[in-house]
């Protein structure tokens, strides 16, 4: 198989250019790059259009990118935990596309499976709507809404292999994988980098076709945005 | 006496059935989980990916990487499923989610729901509201039947932008329980002690109202 194993984090995104369209993966803080995200930190890349459910929070995740200034404009589908971000939005420093959830998630998945355009009824009758086609299908409403891509994908799996294969855990997946077909460098983080021919073709979620590059990524924080508890039932006696 | 937020939950459990995939919201919505009858085979959506949401987790059991759509930690049950956006978008559009339960700032007397922009406040984002109400087949939203100032939020039309058109089926507020019907707001039932004038006093849409109206029981 084609190895697609790179160093770190600092040679997987050694090549992302100031104005470069990103895509990041997670839903809130669950799922995300973090190891790609230090490095553009680290980096200083500015002048960035992030595609990403969210925007982080203040002080973590694409936050962090709003906080260094790295962000020209954000699409995604909700982005109320961050207060810089909103900051940052009033003063008109940032640019913001808003997109329905379903919406966000299926244009990606169209640009990477080569469908220019479909049609959805999410935003039919709304200001998302506003110049849009719209057109009737069997006495419904529909918007057409066009494919997303970008110059780097960056996603977060809970396993992989050297031939690029992932397999992600939990709600961790979200939009992972459809970003990983729609970047036209993809770059994975894993928390188990493994030999191909360890992770059972049966259970890959992303096939390694998709994926330009891998690394094992460290330090892992994994933040929880609402730590919500139940008391443990009493043993039984 | 009007419902309390666990009372318009407890009233809007009554309305899932057996055999049920339902995509519960963020807010009051959430709290209809805890309402659902011990037995009854319901299964939740979160449409950050997991059927079968469970319970809050331990302590022990709190896993980063299992949360649901309003970002909390949860739990998976024996028979759940995890899966992608997309996939789980493909289930909300293409009609295979039973029910949707919604909060709403406000709703129109054809069904219009308005929840997710108040202009010159700041713009936080549709997430999957947009999606979720422009495919459900079955719509019930919970809400507060007026503002803390007292105007109504059912109304001829709404005022605030638009999430979706024409897609409540019913609507359980703090006063009473009332169904979308191509004339305007049909009230069902009404909270204890409540009358059918002070309902009719706090609905600024047409509201039709045929008989005697039950109280609700919770």
């Amino acid at each position: 198989m084609i190895n697609k194993v790179v160093q770190d984090a600092a040679s997987a995104c050694q090549d992302i250019p100031d104005g470069a369209t990103l895509m990041l993966g997670g839903f809130g803080l669950c799922g995300i790059p973090e190891n790609s995200i230090q490095e553009i930190l680290r980096k200083g890349i500015k002048n960035l259009t992030c595609i990403s459910n969210n925007a982080g929070v203040d002080d973590f995740g694409i936050g962090l990118m709003l906080q260094q200034r790295q962000v020209k404009k954000m699409i995604s589908s909700y982005v109320g935990e961050n207060a810089e971000f909103e900051r940052q939005l009033l003063s008109g420093e940032l640019e913001v596309e808003l997109i329905p959830q379903g919406t966000l998630a299926e244009r990606i998945r169209a640009g990477g499976a080569g469908i220019p355009a479909f049609f959805t009824p999410a935003g039919y009758g709304t200001e998302v709507g506003e110049g849009k086609e719209s057109r009737a299908f069997h006495g419904k409403m529909y918007l057409m809404e066009t494919w997303l891509k970008a110059d780097f994908a960056l996603v977060k799996a809970w396993k992989g292999d050297t031939a690029g294969n992932l397999i992600y855990k939990g709600t961790a997946r979200n939009f992972n994988p459809m970003m990983a077909t729609a970047g036209r460098i993809t770059i994975a983080e894993v928390e188990e980098l493994v030999p191909e021919g360890e992770l059972d073709p049966n259970q890959i979620h992303t096939p390694g076709i998709y994926v330009q590059r891998i690394f094992q990524g460290k330090d892992y924080e994994k933040r929880i945005e609402q730590r919500t508890v139940r008391q443990a039932e009493p043993a039984s006696s | 006496m009007s419902l309390d937020k666990h009372g318009i939950a407890k009233r809007i459990a009554q309305e899932v059935q057996e055999g049920y995939y339902v995509n519960l919201g963020i807010g009051i919505p959430t709290l209809v989980a805890n309402y659902i009858p011990e037995g009854m085979n319901v299964v939740l959506q979160s449409e950050n990916g997991l059927l079968g949401m469970g319970p809050f987790p331990t302590e022990e059991e709190v896993d980063p990487d299992l949360i649901n759509a309003g970002k909390q930690t949860v739990t998976t049950l024996p028979g759940s499923a995890l899966f992608s956006s997309a996939e789980s978008f493909a289930m909300i559009r293409g009609e295979h989610v039973h029910l949707t339960i919604l909060g709403a700032m406000e709703v129109s007397e054809r069904g219009d729901i308005a929840n997710w922009k108040i202009p010159g406040k700041m713009v936080k984002g549709m997430g999957g509201a947009m999606d979720l109400v422009a495919s459900a087949k079955n719509i019930i939203v919970a809400m507060q039947h007026t503002s803390k100032d007292g105007q109504s939020k059912l109304l001829k039309n709404c005022s605030l932008p638009i999430t979706g058109l024409q897609c409540v089926k019913k609507i359980v507020t703090d006063l009473a329980v009332l169904e979308v019907t191509a004339e305007g707001f049909r009230l069902l039932e009404r909270a204890p002690g409540v009358t059918v004038e002070q309902i009719q006093a706090a609905t600024e849409g047409k509201l039709i109202v045929e008989g005697e109206i039950p109280e609700i029981t919770v």
